[in-house]
């Protein structure tokens, strides 16, 4: 038996670690350190119809235990990620979530369209939570009626699953949720980033050229924890959590609240081997725990909720 | 490239608030001048690695040098970690510096600016191999802030500026520059250090074929991943350049500084 097994609709999992959207390019530079096939799945960068240079420097400010970036979506358009990155991965025997943005809502069903369509998409991770864009991102993932209905829209283009990714930055969370399940999606991936902001205090002015970006990193992991506790309650739809995971501890915390697989981000850059070092770690934090497999464990969490 | 463990042979404050750190690891193997390491802070909460020039490379010792200002918390962090501990180190990183093209007797002139000193240090040992014949002009903020000086004079006719005047000549290395090489032809130019050296470079030896500046920016993941560090493409500024996978070094013309 594999303990570290997961299913979720159109991913089946060899364990429920991947790294998270923005992170890990298309995988081809951590390629480099590690086997990729260790991975549960890769989620690869944000994919938008043409191509964006994202924001001026500097794009990325530490604080403390997180950082703030706001990098802006840069990512070479959809055509190269059909015809370059995307096939860079066939290789690999690991399912793929491509990362779905746009600066409009036909934006958003195009891609999804055609990227759903791609050999070895498994799932697609709508972003309507990105706060480094001007246009589109966040602010289409902050009005209830406007997820549900872009949520309807794409999952009727998309020949995959279709995840959406909650943004923290509004008043009621499980609204948005409930949108999204309204919507059709067959699941959630949260969070992204929160809306941040640094200023130099030699200078005066702000540390990022985009005067704000969204906060990652342990700083926000109680944060994540609390959001999936509450979603997780509220709809039916499984959750891939993410939000400042470094550790086994916080892998387990993340099912613990809900989720059903975990997502590591900002901590790759800390350390360029995590993803392999916790999925190696993590059977051995079960046994101590007495976690008899994931699977497991999100049923017993499940479980609890019913007798509450 | 790989992530080690690195012990600290040795951590010297060689000039006010600059050390001098020997790391000794397996990654040395594949160094090359110009290329950086991405050191880990060994705080909690600093959690971005911090991009640091490899300066000296000792293949023999398996081991390397690097030179670090404590600008901030995280340098700080890290300059106060004591010989025979250890850094978590990502790397080697980026290109390093061409030298292919470079036969015994050319003339190479190389242009340092403060902490961008360093990484010259490295090439000017590989280049004093090749028995290339080297010009060199470093400039310092003042006096107690010049580093490596001995070291590049066994390599080549070194000289020494300083903005405030406290030692060697008075003004930056552009006004060395032009005070005493520039009816000097070079075979090559390699530059490293604050943002007006690298834009004088790039702009006065734009045409040159061998030209070559280093640069530097705030990194997140260092290996090309997350799109933290960009610049702008010279012929396409609307186009990122990522510094940490396709830089630190740049061919002049090649990016807007």
């Amino acid at each position: 038996m594999n303990r570290l097994k997961v299913s979720l609709p159109g991913l089946q999992l060899k364990n429920p670690i991947m790294p998270a959207s923005g992170c890990f390019g298309f995988g081809g530079d951590y390629a480099k350190l590690y086997d990729l096939n260790i991975l549960g799945a890769i989620m690869v960068k944000a994919t938008t119809l043409h191509e964006r240079y994202g924001n001026p420097t500097p794009r990325v400010a530490e604080t403390s235990s997180g950082m703030l970036n706001a990098i802006g979506l840069q990512n070479p358009g959809l055509d190269d990620v059909m015809n370059r990155k995307l096939p860079g991965l066939l290789k690999y025997d690991v399912p793929i979530i491509v990362n779905v943005a746009g600066s409009t809502e036909e934006e958003y069903i195009e891609v999804c369209k055609i990227i759903s369509r791609a050999p070895n998409v498994n799932a697609i991770e709508l972003n309507i939570s990105c706060p480094n864009v001007k246009h589109g991102g966040i602010a289409f993932g902050t009005d209830p009626v406007i997820v549900e209905r872009l949520t309807r829209a794409c999952k009727e283009v998309s020949k995959v699953p279709l995840y959406v990714k909650l943004s923290p930055n509004v008043t009621d969370i499980v609204e948005i949720a409930k949108a999204v399940e309204r919507g059709g999606a067959d699941g959630i991936t949260m969070i992204n980033t929160l809306l941040g902001m640094r200023i130099d205090v030699k200078t005066r002015k702000p540390v990022l050229a985009n005067i704000t970006g969204g906060l990652s990193g342990p700083a926000i992991k109680p944060i994540a924890i609390r959001m999936i506790y509450q979603v997780s309650r509220a709809v039916n739809l499984p959750i891939i959590g993410m939000g400042g995971i470094k550790t086994v501890d916080d892998v387990l915390e993340f099912f613990m609240a809900g989720a059903s697989a975990v997502a590591i981000g900002t901590m790759n850059f800390h350390d360029a081997m995590i993803l392999p070092r916790l999925i190696d770690q993590l059977p051995t934090r079960m046994d101590e725990l007495k976690i008899v497999s994931i699977e497991d464990l999100i049923l017993s969490v499940k479980e609890a909720r019913r007798h509450e | 490239m790989i992530q080690e463990k690195q012990t600290i042979l040795a951590n010297i404050e060689i000039a006010p608030n600059i050390y001098e750190l020997t790391l000794s690891g397996n990654m040395v193997d594949t160094m090359i001048p110009g290329q950086f390491v991405h050191i880990q802070v060994p705080r909690q909460d600093l959690i971005l690695r911090r991009p640091i020039s490899v300066a000296k490379i000792d293949l023999d010792s398996k081991c390397y040098t690097v030179l670090i200002r404590t600008d901030g918390e995280g340098t700080t962090s890290i300059c106060e970690a004591h010989a025979g501990s250890l850094l978590d180190v990502l790397g080697p990183l980026g290109n390093g510096f061409d030298t292919q093209f470079l036969s015994r007797n050319s003339n190479v002139l190389l242009l340092g600016g403060g902490i961008g000193v360093p990484p010259l240090l490295g090439l000017a040992h590989e280049l004093n191999k090749q028995e290339i014949n080297l010009q060199i002009i470093l400039g310092f903020h003042t006096k107690s802030a010049v580093v490596y000086e001995e070291e590049f004079k066994r390599y080549g006719k070194t000289i020494v500026s300083t903005d405030d005047g406290s030692y060697g000549i008075l003004g930056n290395v552009s006004i060395v520059y032009n005070l005493i090489y520039s009816d000097t032809q070079f075979d090559a130019i390699y530059a490293c250090g604050p943002k007006g050296l690298n834009r004088m470079v790039n702009q006065l030896f734009a045409d040159h074929p061998h030209a070559y500046i280093s640069l530097e920016e705030h990194m997140g993941c260092g290996i090309g991943a997350c799109a933290a560090c960009i610049c702008q493409k010279q012929d396409n500024p609307q186009e990122n350049i990522k510094i940490c996978q396709h830089g630190p070094v740049f061919k002049t013309g090649e990016v807007i500084v």
